[in-house]
């Protein structure tokens, strides 16, 4: 009982920190950082849907990030209106997502992992080569953020809001999904799948869905990518976009939902930090990945957690239980 | 027509080297059940040092070539012992340390040998061309194309006709009833292992006068080599063969038709692959 009323009054100080930041960041250029880390938070979650909860790790997200941007990029480009550019890229990335999963869940595991890196690749070679599309290296730029009620979002703490209410929403709808019945027959196929089908469960349609939801996340997340940035480029469809977004979700801890939020947090200050001091950051990266996953496996929250309630017990004072790791 | 025949030569030399890289790849996926990511990196390491011995060293060419491929082959070893083993049974961990690595790789050489394209002079003796039909073929590639069959029959013979040929077989058939007969398969994996990457490697300088070595080219093969395997088949050798020819055929002929969805081509006969024959063409289970 006393875990929950802590977990909730924690989570009431973590939203109240979130709504604050423009009030407790040194200027401009920390909101922006703290409004990309909500983005990669909301790409991390539909990532860790699939790969917490379906047990499907994809390499070839950014492929549908990229999409979505480009969607929202190219209807601009082409004279559409914001509300209108913003539909078309959910329905161009949800019908790609349908595609990317037909073609991937012919396979599970590293079958799975292949394919989509494969495919993640031929969307980047389509956004690299499509020149009258997409125009190439040089990339697409959107001229303005939308003005959703007359509310400027070229202003940073503004454009901070309006993404800490998409977070908010997103957070909501994959903690409804997660704990929904459907989410938890997601989890069985995970860790059972062929028991889930014996039972009459359809397992192939259940992983489908998830691969569609994490679809739309993915979508949310790249829509608000390039107003953030402006611009969009084939660089964001490269293989270490995906494989960042991985690397934020196995960090953070995959099936949890705190630990995509966290993980994105440390890669986007990590990054932004360290690429302030040094050029190598893909080397960086690449050490970070393999070291989370030598030395914790089960990434930052779950590590956390765990040593939290170690804690816990040897201050309630119960060596007994404390000796098992 | 000229055009045509050109092309032709250059799908099948293309093809060549796709075979170097992905011969070991499939057998590294056949053996360890692991897509292993850094092998991109390993066929741009390959270049890379290749190249440096023989410009920089002065080596000559195809002493260099099997100089790079001896470093690539004790640098996947490296990575297979020192890594690969300690996460044994998790094959997600695996996979994770490979593309770590492969950024590393990446970031590596472009701090080692900068961001512009390394070119590699064609070795002596195999300049110029051979005007036959009334057209103008270049020697190098039909070097390439003899060279990567010659490996292709060594490794035919390695695996059919040796007693390590036979024990691979039989890891890649069923590894544990493997290790219940008495064969050494972690020893097999790190002799796999090198023999992957050094084939990379060795493919990676190969391809250096054709291709020369640049920042990406790991991103630009490792795709091939991912679409060659669902194609062929994980651990077949003649799937990775046709897988290679068939391509290098697409690959090119894909780049002078249709420049702007070249990628899109080479990712059809992966979509019938998979929808029609999950195990790939030459396959015994889908991965």
């Amino acid at each position: 009982m006393t875990g929950r009323i802590i977990a909730g009054l924690a989570a009431l100080a973590a939203l109240a920190a979130l709504v604050a930041v423009p009030w407790w960041v040194p200027g401009d250029y920390y909101i922006s950082i703290a409004s990309q880390i909500l983005i990669y938070a909301v790409f991390a979650l539909g990532v860790d849907v699939l790969i917490g909860y379906a047990g499907l790790v994809s390499l070839g997200h950014a492929g549908l990030f990229g999409l979505a941007s480009y969607a929202v990029a190219v209807a601009l480009a082409g004279g559409s209106a914001q509300f209108g550019a913003i539909l078309l890229a959910l329905a161009v990335t949800l019908a790609g997502t349908a595609i990317f999963a037909a073609l991937s869940l012919r396979a599970t595991g590293i079958g799975f992992i292949m394919i989509t890196l494969a495919m993640g690749q031929i969307m980047w070679g389509l956004a690299y080569r499509w020149f009258d599309l997409t125009n190439g290296d040089n990339g697409v730029n959107v001229a303005a953020r939308p003005m959703p009620f007359g509310f400027d979002l070229e202003v940073a703490s503004n454009f901070y809001f309006a993404t800490l209410v998409v977070f908010l929403l997103a957070l909501l709808i994959a903690w409804v999904f997660v704990h929904s019945p459907f989410g938890a027959s997601l989890k069985g196929t995970r860790d059972q799948p062929r028991r889930m089908t014996a039972l009459g469960y359809h397992v192939w349609m259940i992983r489908f869905c998830a691969c569609l939801f994490s679809g739309l996340l993915t979508a949310i997340a790249g829509i608000l990518f390039v107003y953030y940035t402006k611009f969009i480029s084939p660089q964001s469809l490269a293989l270490t976009s995906s494989a960042e977004v991985v690397l934020m979700v196995i960090s953070g801890g995959s099936g949890t939902l705190l630990g995509p939020v966290v993980g994105a947090a440390l890669v986007v200050i990590v990054k932004n930090v360290a690429s302030a001091y040094i050029e190598r950051w893909n080397m960086l990266l690449g050490a970070i990945f393999v070291a989370i996953v030598l030395f914790m496996p089960e990434g930052l929250v779950p590590g956390s957690a765990r040593l939290g309630r170690f804690i816990l017990r040897q201050l309630r004072g119960a060596p007994a239980k404390a000796a098992k790791p | 027509m000229s055009l045509w025949g050109i092309l032709a030569i250059n799908s099948v030399a293309f093809g060549g080297l796709l075979f170097l890289l992905s011969a070991g790849f499939s057998l590294i996926f056949g053996l360890m059940r692991i897509p292993n990511l850094t092998h991109g990196s390993m066929f741009m390491l390959g270049g890379y040092i290749g190249a440096s011995l023989n410009l920089a060293y002065h080596l000559p060419f195809w002493l260099a070539a099997l100089g790079a491929a001896a470093t690539v082959a004790v640098f996947g070893g490296l990575i297979e012992r020192l890594l690969l083993r300690r996460l044994a049974g998790s094959v997600l961990a695996q996979v994770l340390v490979t593309l770590g690595i492969s950024f590393i790789v990446a970031d590596f050489c472009l701090l080692a040998w900068g961001g512009d394209p390394v070119s590699v002079a064609t070795p002596p003796g195999l300049t110029g061309g051979v005007r036959a039909f009334g057209l103008y073929f270049t020697t190098y590639r039909f070097a390439i194309i003899l060279v990567a069959c010659v490996v292709a029959a060594l490794l035919w013979a390695l695996l059919d006709r040796t007693r390590l040929g036979a024990m691979i077989r039989a890891g890649v058939d069923d590894p544990e009833m493997a290790r219940v007969v008495g064969i050494r398969v972690s020893r097999l994996f790190t002799t796999v292992f090198c023999l992957g990457a050094a084939l990379a490697g060795f493919g990676g300088i190969m391809g250096a006068p054709v291709l020369t070595v640049y920042p990406g080219l790991d991103g630009d093969m490792l795709p091939l080599a991912l679409v060659i395997v669902i194609l062929g088949g994980a651990g077949s050798l003649l799937g990775s063969l046709v897988g290679s020819f068939l391509i290098g055929i697409l690959y090119n002929f894909g780049q002078a038709m249709f420049p702007e969805l070249a990628y899109f081509v080479l990712f059809l006969p992966m979509v019938l692959v998979l929808v029609l024959r999950p195990q790939g063409l030459f396959g015994r289970y889908a991965p």
